[in-house]
């Protein structure tokens, strides 16, 4: 037989090997540039030559970007933890099921991660303007001394806005993740806790709900760091007003339509230290509590 | 101890009709028959887990048709363990006794009794991760045992071991069943089970138990 015509022939693994290797590295070397090319901005353009001078110093020196970094950490925290309440229940609820409609109800819960954000924005804004957000609050509630104030007045374009918007995008990352980690959990578990003399609420506290902790860390994670990213939909539904709705996208943004690149690249570094630290510390942790 | 009446249940790709039995308290069952025709479901009707169309289960001479797996008491070894992998072998073996708030000292001592029995004493603050096949099926047997259940359910627990395990199991089960008088439905394929452990072998096909019979000599 000539070897030509020899199957699974060396050296097409080793091509198909290498074309593997390529496309790994060449991504991982883009992804490394892009974060990179923000430290490589600021070290070659900036004029700077004490560290007082760094334009990070100089963005931390900015009151409104302190407050803009204190309402990012904190909306991002509670959107975070907004999704995996929303999330949870609902992974786990789906887990398995298949019923008519099925594939439609997985569309719907997509939406959020295949809508352009700033129709996410729009759809919000005008959700906010019909009962019963415009009702007025004194009617349900006797201690609303205000009669005219309403939802729509306590949420839209204030501080409420930004972790609704964030937690609408960020949720539906967090429903795909845990839906993936409830399925993948033996059901069999779940069966023998309850022969064991668990309730259905028991069982899922005490074997399934453990079971998932990582992915449950990853979801929390992944929305936090889509909350810090959220841009869209907070300009619509939020506005970026400073030292009031404005978080770190915005400020990049805000810093950029007054020129200010300088300021824009050192709030961009920010938000990436920001999320490599999250990433880091939950991974870790993750690890830490599973191997206890 | 253990009574089907005319128990029937639809799968769609499956369906037992009419399927009547009775075991007697402290005997050891061996439910026998094909791949795929029902034995493990036969068994997840018997712990709750799933529900039957028609027919009566009584456990005790109580009808349990429709009863919660908690409320039936019944201790259960899926084929593989499923094990909780997020708990040590000792959090694993006491699951069922935290669960009814037994004392923690109590929960102590019976994990400590149940694993000289089985001979997993050096295993207790492991994790189950990186546990053999015949060391995880002994956790398992230890978490179904440890609430004292009059019934146990086994699902294939020898399938998954090498020949040694299946033997040392062997005697385990037999001994376990002489020691606590535990009434036993084990499922299996093999035919060497059913003679070393059954008092009693159920023959499973075409959804229908076709026969019932004492085996002499155990």
């Amino acid at each position: 037989m000539s070897k030509k015509g020899q199957l699974g022939s060396c050296w097409s693994d080793r091509s198909f090997k290498v074309c593997l290797f390529a496309v790994t590295a060449t991504y991982l070397i883009f992804i490394l540039l892009l974060v990179g090319s923000n430290l490589l901005y600021m070290v070659t353009d900036s004029e700077w030559s004490s560290w007082r001078e760094n334009p990070i110093f100089k963005a931390l020196a900015q009151e409104e970007i302190r407050n803009s970094i204190i309402l990012s950490l904190i909306t991002c925290t509670l959107s975070a933890f907004f999704s995996i309440a929303i999330a949870i229940p609902m992974g786990y609820f789906l887990k398995g099921k298949q019923f008519p409609g099925r594939a439609l109800l997985d569309a719907i819960l997509d939406i959020p991660i295949v809508l352009p954000p700033l129709v996410i924005g729009l759809s919000l804004l005008i959700l906010f303007q019909f009962p019963p957000f415009t009702l007025a609050l004194a009617n349900f509630l006797p201690f609303v001394d205000d009669p005219t104030l309403t939802a729509n007045a306590l949420i839209v374009y204030q501080v409420p806005a930004v972790v609704i918007a964030q937690t609408t995008v960020a949720s539906a990352f967090a429903i795909a993740t845990l839906k993936g980690t409830f399925e993948q959990i033996d059901p069999r578990c779940e069966q023998v806790a309850l022969t064991l003399g668990c309730s259905r609420f028991q069982a899922f506290s005490r074997v399934v709900l453990p079971e998932a902790a990582p992915g449950v860390i990853t979801a929390w994670t992944l929305s936090w760091a889509r909350s810090l990213g959220e841009f869209g939909p907070l300009l619509i539904f939020a506005g970026a007003t400073r030292n009031k709705t404005e978080v770190l996208s915005t400020t990049v943004f805000l810093e950029m339509t007054i020129g200010n690149l300088e300021g824009a690249v050192a709030v961009s570094l920010l938000m990436i230290l920001l999320s490599v630290l999250v990433l880091v510390v939950t991974r870790v942790w993750g690890k830490l509590e599973l191997s206890l | 101890m253990i009574e089907f009446s005319n128990i029937s249940l639809d799968q769609g790709n499956f369906s037992l009709h009419q399927v009547s039995f009775k075991i007697e308290k402290g005997q050891y069952a061996v439910l026998m028959g094909e791949t795929g025709c029902g034995k493990t479901s036969l068994l997840e009707v018997l712990a709750g887990l799933k529900e039957v169309t028609s027919g009566t289960i009584l456990l005790n001479g109580s009808d349990m048709t429709h009863a919660r797996p908690a409320a039936r008491g019944l201790g259960y070894v899926p084929q593989e363990g499923s094990l909780f992998a997020s708990m040590t072998v000792s959090d694993n073996m006491a699951f069922a006794l935290d669960v009814r708030k037994w004392k923690k000292e109590d929960q102590k001592a019976r994990v400590q009794e149940l694993s000289s029995m089985l001979g997993i004493e050096h295993l207790l603050n492991r994790s189950i991760l990186g546990l053999s096949g015949g060391e995880r099926q002994r956790v398992a047997l230890g978490r179904a045992l440890a609430f004292r259940p009059e019934v146990l359910l086994l699902d294939e627990p020898l399938s998954a071991v090498d020949e040694n395990t299946r033997q040392s199991l062997c005697q385990l089960l037999k001994s376990i069943q002489k020691e606590t008088g535990v009434t036993v439905l084990h499922v299996t394929h093999s035919p060497w089970e059913a003679e070393e452990l059954g008092d009693v072998i159920l023959r499973l096909h075409a959804g229908k138990i076709d026969k019932q019979e004492k085996v002499k000599g155990n």
